[in-house]
């Protein structure tokens, strides 16, 4: 049973390699993002940004990991201590297991499961309990209406994200990514699947609640939402899972709109890296750009607009493949 | 897989009894969930891996949040876990008790008769001869599933509707109406 050869134990020191890799410079590029996205934000305002540590200020994360590691970590004596902590571990592991099934180039990439976008929305629709159980065990009034908001909002967004990516998965008739990849050899997925494109991105937005659909946190009725209660790494762990939600919509736009590592003359990883990273200024962009609309009207627009669209999508996608078959 | 199959199933066995026995409520359901995620497991290593996703996506990532909503909207605390726990004598577990011995008891003849079963090695089901099994034969039970949960949306869309809202509007587009008499009426 435990006739190992010297191959699969070369296999397995690979894939484990790959995998630590792959983990390390997901969670490093969440981490720069703290600096990137103020630096960006600066310059859409006009103003320097954080400029002082280090070269063009780059080692401000670390002057900022090092100050939230050495804050007091606080627990509040009313709250729920088991639920309490865990909370800020389901968001990571999630975010980061997701991350499991894509893609990065022709070779890179942990696993190809053949329900790979299934895995991808399975992985997000156990995030929302993340937010939900942080504001209920807070046992504080602001925290559990940020909870309540963000499990309206992501079980709704959760749907149109799911209905738009069935138009890619027809096109490429698999819900493996590597394959969903490969399909768009002739043309880029964002062209025949526009609408498509547009819904999964404004879904993808409200399910890591970034702004404008940060309402789970909106400090001026919130106080800061879910995490109010939160301090020290705990809140850093929610900090740094938003921002790998960030890196996880960029990547999984790029592979299923963009065409993952497709591109002319240079190597598949950098065409990956530019396309997902053009998509990470575009998430700070929005921040920077838009203000965040009222509870109703987030509903009302994922419900009256994007179910609708999403549908007819779907619709007329299934027709053309049929057609065409 | 073998192996994850039988952790996974006892996982499952244990989370569940934790459900039933355990006094607080939002623990009982982040248990349930557990039982939901390991039971998706279940299916991946039977070889069936698009029922695991729907498993997880489905059960546990939809259903089991608005469990989890409702019970928190209910403001539970100490006493209420006080009163549950009192409610959870010895005595009440004997009819359960009972009951679920006879079943287990069945289980356990229909595997040992090496009934089909107890096959873990099966074919893989995927997700293309679900649709077609689903779609083909079966469609007519899939369009009526489709009327029921038309018609209990509709219902809750009536009951949940706020006639006040209807009253304010008119309110306010009177007002409106009334600052703009060159306005259309």
């Amino acid at each position: 049973m435990f006739g190992f050869s010297t191959d699969t134990l070369l296999d397995f020191a690979f894939t484990a390699f790959e995998t630590i890799a792959i983990l390390l410079a997901v969670v490093i590029s969440a981490a720069l993002l703290i600096w990137v996205e103020r630096r960006l934000l600066g310059v859409w305002q006009d103003r320097y940004g954080p400029n002082r540590v280090g070269p063009f200020g780059i080692l401000q994360v670390a002057a900022d990991m090092i100050k939230i590691f050495f804050k007091e970590d606080w627990i509040p004596p009313f709250a729920d201590k088991a639920v309490f902590v865990i909370a800020p571990a389901i968001i990571m592991f999630t975010t980061l297991m997701a991350f499991a099934v894509v893609p990065f180039t022709e070779t890179i990439g942990v696993v190809d499961l053949n329900i790979g976008i299934l895995f991808v929305l399975a992985m997000s629709s156990l995030g929302v309990y993340s937010v939900i159980l942080a504001g209920w065990s807070s046992d504080n009034k602001y925290a559990l209406l940020g909870g309540m908001r963000t499990a309206a909002q992501m079980i709704s967004y959760e749907v149109f994200m799911g209905l738009s990516l069935l138009g890619v998965v027809l096109l490429a008739g698999s819900f493996d990514l590597r394959t969903i990849v490969e399909s768009q050899a002739g043309m880029w997925n964002v062209i025949p699947q526009f609408p498509a494109f547009v819904i999964f991105f404004i879904a993808g937005i409200a399910e890591i609640h970034r702004a404008p659909f940060d309402l789970p946190e909106a400090e001026q009725e919130l106080t800061a939402g879910y995490h109010t209660e939160y301090s020290g790494m705990k809140f850093g762990m929610f900090f740094v899972g938003e921002y790998l939600g960030i890196v996880l919509i960029s990547c999984l736009t790029t592979v299923l709109f963009f065409g993952g590592w497709l591109g002319p003359i240079l190597p598949g990883f950098v065409w990956f890296a530019l396309k997902a990273g053009f998509f990470i200024c575009f998430f700070v962009l929005l921040r920077a750009a838009t203000v965040r609309p009222r509870y109703d009207q987030l509903m009302a627009f994922g419900w009256k607009i994007l179910l609708p669209i999403a549908l007819v999508n779907v619709a007329i996608t299934g027709a053309v493949v049929v057609a065409m078959a | 897989m073998e192996i994850a199959f039988y952790l996974a199933a006892i996982v499952a066995v244990a989370a569940t009894a934790r459900v039933i026995s355990c006094a607080n409520a939002v623990h009982a359901l982040l248990y349930l969930i557990v039982s939901l995620l390991s039971v998706a497991i279940v299916f991946y290593t039977l070889g069936a891996p698009f029922a695991a996703a729907l498993e997880v996506i489905v059960y546990a990532g939809a259903i089991m949040v608005l469990f989890v909503f409702v019970i928190m909207m209910l403001n539970l605390n100490q006493e209420t876990v006080a009163r549950e726990r009192s409610w959870l004598a010895p005595r009440v577990w004997i009819g359960p008790g009972v009951l679920g011995v006879v079943l287990l008891g069945v289980l356990a003849v229909a595997l040992a008769s090496g009934g089909s079963m107890g096959n873990v090695d099966s074919t893989p089901l995927m997700a293309e001869r679900i649709g077609m099994t689903m779609f083909g034969p079966y469609v007519l039970i899939v369009e009526l599933a489709a009327f029921v949960l038309l018609a209990a949306l509709v219902v809750a869309a009536h009951l949940g509707r706020d006639d006040r809202d209807v009253a304010e509007e008119k309110r306010v587009a009177a007002a409106r109406g009334r600052r703009h008499p060159g306005g259309e009426q």
